[in-house]
């Protein structure tokens, strides 16, 4: 089973695609160009710009993120924008601004290598994010602790010198056994929870049940662990907190973060040179495509859109009202579209076909759409299903621009090569199509867009292209052209004078509530996902590279199960949940306990991962929990040879029920 | 860290060998049974990391009771430390005592270096050769291989058998008669002399080797034995071997010992290092660097802890004097390391010897294992508040470890390679931190120096070399052994300390200074042993090598082992050493068999020259130093009656 086939030439599209009598055809790009305004302009006038959505892409340049919610808002007059940060770290902002008023992390990288304290709570950065890991082995080597708490002991949790092992789903609890034991202790930090803090009262009632035993019953982790990272995060004179996605893609994610938050709160470990919160972001750009307001509720620069005044400046600039509510975010989008309500979807390198929760569902929900267009430098699973496929520059090496990094560190890019003949720039075919939508967009250069930003978004406004050229890229906030901010956030939280100090940042109160897909007889294990090293996403950037490492999808389970249940290394097993099944080989690793399963999605042509994964959302952020089903695990006899499909098909079965 | 270990697994031997050393793991993630509660919480990082100087001691532990190391146990050690197998992979295959494919549990080590091939060497080689089968063999229930200088020079030639068993056992040949050597290879069938401790945890009372040596063969002589002149009233540094027990903390403390360290708390640290810089002591290690300029140096480093580490890596050929301190006065080489600690400001020391020497490593431990029951180490010595411990390493047949920046990356875990200097080992030494590392002949000065003080014991000796120095005569002499000079004696002056040469035999040239020294004619006797006398002269005297060639050597093949040598021994890391070293013995091999010096000798030097100007260490930059003073001062290649056909037939029916 195991081969590392399952590699496709890159075949970049260079064509414009049009659909004719149910399937693409070629097309010149004045023809497709023309259709795809035309569906627009027809969903626009039938059912009115809030039945259009836009999928922004985040990796693509900030440049092109504020083009694209421009487009949205100005052309087509609706805030129904968002992008895949959504699937990942929209929980992180959600929480982070609700504790501080801004969503980014709070840290920079350098403060990683200078810290006492790293926890990396639901993250496997060795893999994930591996230049990030880098700053933490630095940081590892300078005589810093590394605690990983994580449900599979992973190559992150190798390197840590603790390890917690905790349910999935239990974060809360955990965080709480924390918090309590801090306060029981006399550990937390008075002078900090005193200046900068409100609710610790409420706080401290919430996380009173959770003594360690009772956390210990709840998470599987023994309580004498917690009760040490408690102590030791509470000492550090210096700590880092950081997170991903094992904390962010659960049902109920943006308590998770809160409960995070709560912990630096209590301990004053935010604000300061070393101390600090990250959520570790994925996408080269998923920080600077928030920024530049391609999400359904913030303009440019974090920018509430219910605030008028915050609009104002916008409506001038743009000779546009925009509508004072929040847009639909990704996951709403996708419900709209089940009733009716979204019509005209237009998609700029973002894969949902692959990336989305219960494939089934969403393909079922494109088909229902008017008009889908794809703007990408790949025919994707998705773009298969677009009336219009437009053949896009990748933003990294084919265009001008800046991308904002985890450290919220804006940095230029700069154009190496030329896009293959054919296709054309993303900013370049949205202001063509606004052309044709009646709005007169010259084709602006990447600066003139980025002082476009910097006139409406005070915390961008001190980086010209010049001052970024010359120092590097600049972190966030920079107000003016000639100072720099501290490269830590929310040192105002720590300051004597109340006017300074600002909104105090209030304890998130927050309760535990367990994976939507229970666990029973029928379907006793723990599935959570995740990534490998040598694979990004869905696979659309990465399948074209060749690796030794890559074994293609597997379920890793632990001995004890593969034992139990019979089962070989490199044996396919039919995996199913309560909404679909797959096949996939098994691996039999050491890094699981029993009851728990590990799948990625970089594999979706060979297996549909995400046929068995829940859509249960978080209510405050919409990010789907891809991180807790239920599944069972079934011996498959005598399977023909080769199950996984050469020819491409996914190995999905018919939905078994249950 | 996220290491790649390999499937294989440790047999019970070895799981158990490993385990006794480390202890017991602590859950399935460190080489453990896995339980449940294990799946929940995991140690590991730092503290696991931290322990990686205990490679080396693991490996000699599944050597120790295996007689090699397989991938299973390569990768328990691994597991156990944290350490991606490839890195260990690369440390135990860096030692030549170490194999990593099964063999013999005996191996039998027989010195071709040269004073045991002036001493016959070659008849013992075809002996080994009949009996056993080719070198590294596997047939027999014993292995051989043929040993650099085993340091047994005194009595050569010389043989070393080593069998892996719990706890390991040894035997020495010396001089390794047709008998003895017989003695070593007999079959280790099970008696019941070996049942010692089978269960085998380890080393008992911090004791590495059996008491007793392997069954059939006989006991070493006394350490004594080595010193011709035992006894005599004028020796400074050897004045207690002999006469004491070195088994014994009592005897050693009823002949003065410890004084030294009561008088150096007395002094204080600073009290120390000044008496040490008036004694004008310079190390005996071969660098003659000022010893208190270089304690004073790493005391007064900010950055701690400090560090000492004792270089017993011995392995210069024709040096035994280390060997014969350690194995006759050991308690004067734990004393003098633990003024050396206080003085220095360090808590540990790190006493590295090399592999090849089981009882100088035995009667250590014990040493250890006795001043540490009377408080002499530990956390309070001797009741002063002064906190000092010493932990021995032992090589595993390396000689570039006893570099003194090698011999860090050995103790560390690493591979023994040198370090480019600077940062010198007094300010980024071992584990990166300030260390002086002293040879154990120096360590052992500063006991008289601390007993009659440093401008009395700057008196003795001349006045660029004060103090006592110890020879290790080998060769054509008449009682070859070591000897305590005053400096200032002549080349001549040792020589007829031994006896002189036999009837009928001249002294055909001597190597000065060992395999990395200067060879001198025989009519150079006039020569002062001292640094400046031997720096004046063109020569240098090194480690205290004299080994003295009389006119039936056969210089040549004398050369071709000494280049054999550098090539076997270079660490590989620099070019100019790794590829250096194996052309100069190309050129040479092709000379023994006749190629035109004229064309060889340009080679010879531009290839010398190189790696004198080139190499990071001394290893390469000395690699061409004997060939080089063969050449130039012997005339060997340009004077014809050197290689006269006679001399060289002789040298055929010897070998």
């Amino acid at each position: 089973m195991r081969s590392d086939d399952f590699s496709a030439p890159y075949d970049r599209l260079t064509r414009p695609l049009v659909r004719e009598d149910g399937v693409l055809r070629p097309a010149s790009w004045d023809e497709a160009l023309e259709r795809a305004a035309r569906g627009f302009r027809r969903g626009v006038e039938r059912h009115g710009p809030n039945s259009f959505g836009l999928l922004s892409c985040a990796r693509a340049t900030n440049e092109m993120n504020f083009m694209a919610q421009k487009f949205a808002r100005v052309v087509v007059g609706t805030n129904n924008v968002d992008s895949c940060n959504r699937t990942c770290h929209a929980p992180s902002v959600a929480g982070l601004a609700a504790a501080f008023g801004s969503g980014g992390g709070t840290s920079s990288y350098a403060e990683i290598e200078d810290t006492d304290l790293i926890v990396i709570w639901g993250g496997n950065p060795r893999f994930a994010h591996p230049i990030f890991f880098q700053h933490v082995l630095k940081g590892v080597r300078n005589g810093a602790r590394l605690v990983v708490v994580d449900p599979r002991r992973t190559p992150t949790a190798e390197w840590a010198d603790r390890w917690l092992g905790l349910n999935v789903g239990t974060d809360i609890p955990l965080a709480h056994a924390i918090g309590r034991e801090i306060l029981d202790a006399g550990l937390a930090n008075t002078t900090f929870i005193e200046r900068a803090t409100t609710g610790l009262d409420e706080y401290r009632a919430l996380v009173d049940p959770w003594t360690l035993s009772a956390a210990e019953a709840e998470t599987g982790v023994p309580a004498e662990a917690i009760r040490e990272l408690a102590h030791a995060y509470a000492r550090a004179e210096r700590a880092q907190l950081c997170w991903t996605l094992g904390i962010t893609e659960h049902h109920n994610a943006t308590d998770n973060v809160r409960s995070l938050i709560n912990l630096s709160l209590l301990t004053g470990h935010v604000g300061r040179h070393g101390s600090g919160l990250n959520p570790l972001r994925g996408q080269n750009n998923v920080q600077g495509g928030g920024d530049m307001g391609a999400i359904p509720d913030r303009l440019a620069g974090f920018q509430d859109i219910l605030d008028a005044r915050v609009r104002a400046p916008f409506e001038r600039a743009w000779g546009r009202p925009i509508q004072g509510r929040k847009g639909l975010n990704l996951t709403q989008m996708f419900e709209a579209m089940e009733e009716g309500e979204l019509k005209t979807l237009y998609v700029i390198g973002e894969n949902p076909v692959q990336s989305e929760p219960e494939t089934h569902k969403t393909t079922s929900r494109l088909r229902a759409l008017d008009h889908l267009v794809v703007q990408d430098i790949f025919l994707t699973r998705t773009a298969e299903f677009a009336d219009v496929v437009l053949p896009a520059s990748a933003a990294w090496c084919e265009s001008d621009g800046t991308f904002t990094n985890s450290e919220r560190r804006v940095q230029l890019v700069r154009k190496a090569l030329e896009p293959p003949e054919g296709a054309r720039d993303d900013i370049e075919i949205m202001c063509d199509l606004a052309s044709r939508l009646g709005h007169a967009w010259e084709r602006p250069t990447a600066e003139d867009i980025w002082d476009e930003v910097r006139s409406l978004s005070p915390m961008h406004r001190g980086m010209s292209y010049t001052r970024l050229a010359e120092l590097q890229g600049i972190q966030w906030p920079c107000y003016s052209e000639d100072t720099l901010e501290p490269s830590y956030l929310h040192s105002r939280l720590w300051s004597k004078d109340p006017e300074e100090r600002g909104a105090p940042a209030p304890f998130g109160i927050v309760g535990h509530s367990p994976p939507v897909d229970l666990l029973d007889e029928h379907y006793p294990f723990r599935l959570t996902t995740g990534r490998r090293l040598d694979d990004y996403n869905t696979g659309v950037q990465t399948r074209g590279f060749s690796s030794p490492m890559r074994r293609g999808e597997l379920l890793d389970l632990s001995p004890e199960d593969a034992a139990k249940l019979g089962i070989g290394d490199g044996e396919t097993v039919r995996v199913v949940s309560r909404r679909g099944s797959v096949l996939v080989p098994a691996s039999i690793t050491e890094s699981m306990r029993p009851g728990l399963v590990f799948m990625t999605f970089h594999f979706p042509d060979q297996v549909d991962t995400q046929t068995l994964t829940i859509d249960a959302t978080d209510p405050i952020a919409g990010t789907a929990e891809y991180k807790a089903a239920a599944v069972r695990i079934e011996r498959v006899a005598a399977e023909p040879e080769d199950a996984h499909r050469k020819d491409g098909t996914p190995a999905a079965e018919a939905t078994t029920g249950g | 860290m996220d290491l790649r270990l390999l499937d294989e697994a440790p047999t019970i031997a070895e799981r158990d060998a490993v385990d006794s050393f480390l202890g017991e793991p602590e859950s399935g993630w460190d080489g453990g049974t896995r339980q449940d509660s294990h799946l929940r919480y995991a140690r590991g990082g730092h503290a696991a990391r931290d322990r990686r100087d205990l490679l080396l001691p693991a490996l000699h532990a599944v050597n120790d009771r295996v007689g090699w190391i397989s991938r299973g146990a390569l990768n328990h050690i691994c597991r156990r430390l944290t350490i991606p197998p490839a890195e260990a992979y690369a440390v135990a295959s860096f030692y030549a005592m170490f194999a990593l494919h099964e063999r013999p549990r005996r191996v039998v080590h027989l010195c071709t270096d040269i004073a045991c091939a002036a001493a016959g060497a070659g008849r013992l080689r075809d002996r080994l050769n009949e009996r056993l089968g080719a070198a590294g063999s596997s047939d027999a229930g014993t292995t051989w291989h043929e040993s650099p200088c085993l340091g047994l020079c005194e009595r050569a030639p010389a043989a070393l058998a080593l069998q892996a068993d719990a706890p390991a056992r040894y035997a020495v040949a010396a001089p390794a008669t047709p008998r003895a050597l017989d003695a070593l290879t007999e079959s280790p069938a099970d008696d019941d002399t070996t049942s010692g401790s089978t269960n085998g945890h380890g080393p008992r009372n911090g004791l590495t080797f059996h008491d007793r040596p392997l069954p059939g063969a006989s006991a070493e002589p006394d350490p004594a034995t080595a010193i011709p002149d035992a006894g005599s009233p004028d020796h400074v540094l050897l004045r207690r071997i002999g006469r004491i027990d070195p088994l014994s903390l009592d005897d050693y403390r009823a002949a003065g010992g410890y004084a030294a360290l009561r008088e150096a708390l007395r002094l204080g640290p600073a009290g120390v290092i000044r008496e040490v810089t008036d004694s004008g002591l310079v190390g005996r290690g071969g660098a003659a660097f000022p010893t208190g300029r270089k304690w004073n140096a790493t005391a007064q480093q900010p950055v701690t802890p400090h560090y000492l580490v004792c270089n017993a890596d011995e392995s210069e050929p024709g040096t035994f004097k280390d060997r014969v301190l350690m194995e006759g006065d050991p308690f004067a080489v734990v004393e003098a390391m633990t003024i050396a600690g206080y003085a220095i400001g360090a808590r540990t020391g790190y006493l590295y010897i090399r592999g090849e020497y089981p009882r100088a490593l035995t009667h250590l431990e014990n040493a250890l294992v006795q001043a540490r029951e009377r408080g002499l180490l530990g956390p309070d010595v001797m009741g002063a508040g002064f906190a000092f411990d010493i932990e021995i390493r032992r090589g595993a047949g390396a000689y570039i470890c006893g570099e003194e920046t090698a011999i860090f990356g050995s103790i560390e875990g690493l591979r023994g390679e040198p370090r480019s200097k600077p940062p010198f080992p007094v300010e980024k030494g071992l584990f990166g931190r300030p260390t002086a590392v002293n040879n154990v002949e120096t360590l052992v000065n500063v006991l008289p120096v601390l007993l009659m003080g440093g401008p009395a014991y700057a008196a003795q000796g001349t006045e660029g070399s004060t103090g006592t120095k110890l020879f290790c005569l080998s060769g054509g002499v008449r009682r070859p052994g070591l000897y305590e000079m005053p400096f200032g004696a002549t080349l001549g002056d040792l020589v007829e300390a031994a006896g002189g040469m036999p009837e009928g035999r001249s002294i055909r040239a001597v190597l000065l200074g060992g395999a990395a020294g200067t060879f001198v004619r025989g009519d150079e006797l006039d020569i002062p042993l001292t640094f400046e006398g031997a720096r004046a002269s063109g020569t240098s005297l090194g480690s205290g090598v004299v080994l003295v060639l009389d006119d039936t050597a056969d210089l040549i093949a004398t050369l071709v082992r000494v280049a054999a040598f550098f090539r076997d021994e270079s660490c590989g890391q620099c070019v100019p050493c790794r590829v250096g070293t194996v052309r100069q013995e190309e050129a040479l091999v092709r000379l023994r068999s006749g190629a035109s010096p004229e064309r060889e000798l340009p080679l010879l030097r531009e290839v010398g020259q190189a790696m004198r100007d080139a190499s990071i260490c001394g290893l390469g930059q000395t690699a061409w130093n004997a060939v080089e003073s063969a050449v130039d001062r012997l005339g060997l290649f340009t004077d014809s009656t050197t290689t006269a056909p006679d001399a060289r037939a002789t040298t055929e029916e010897a070998r």
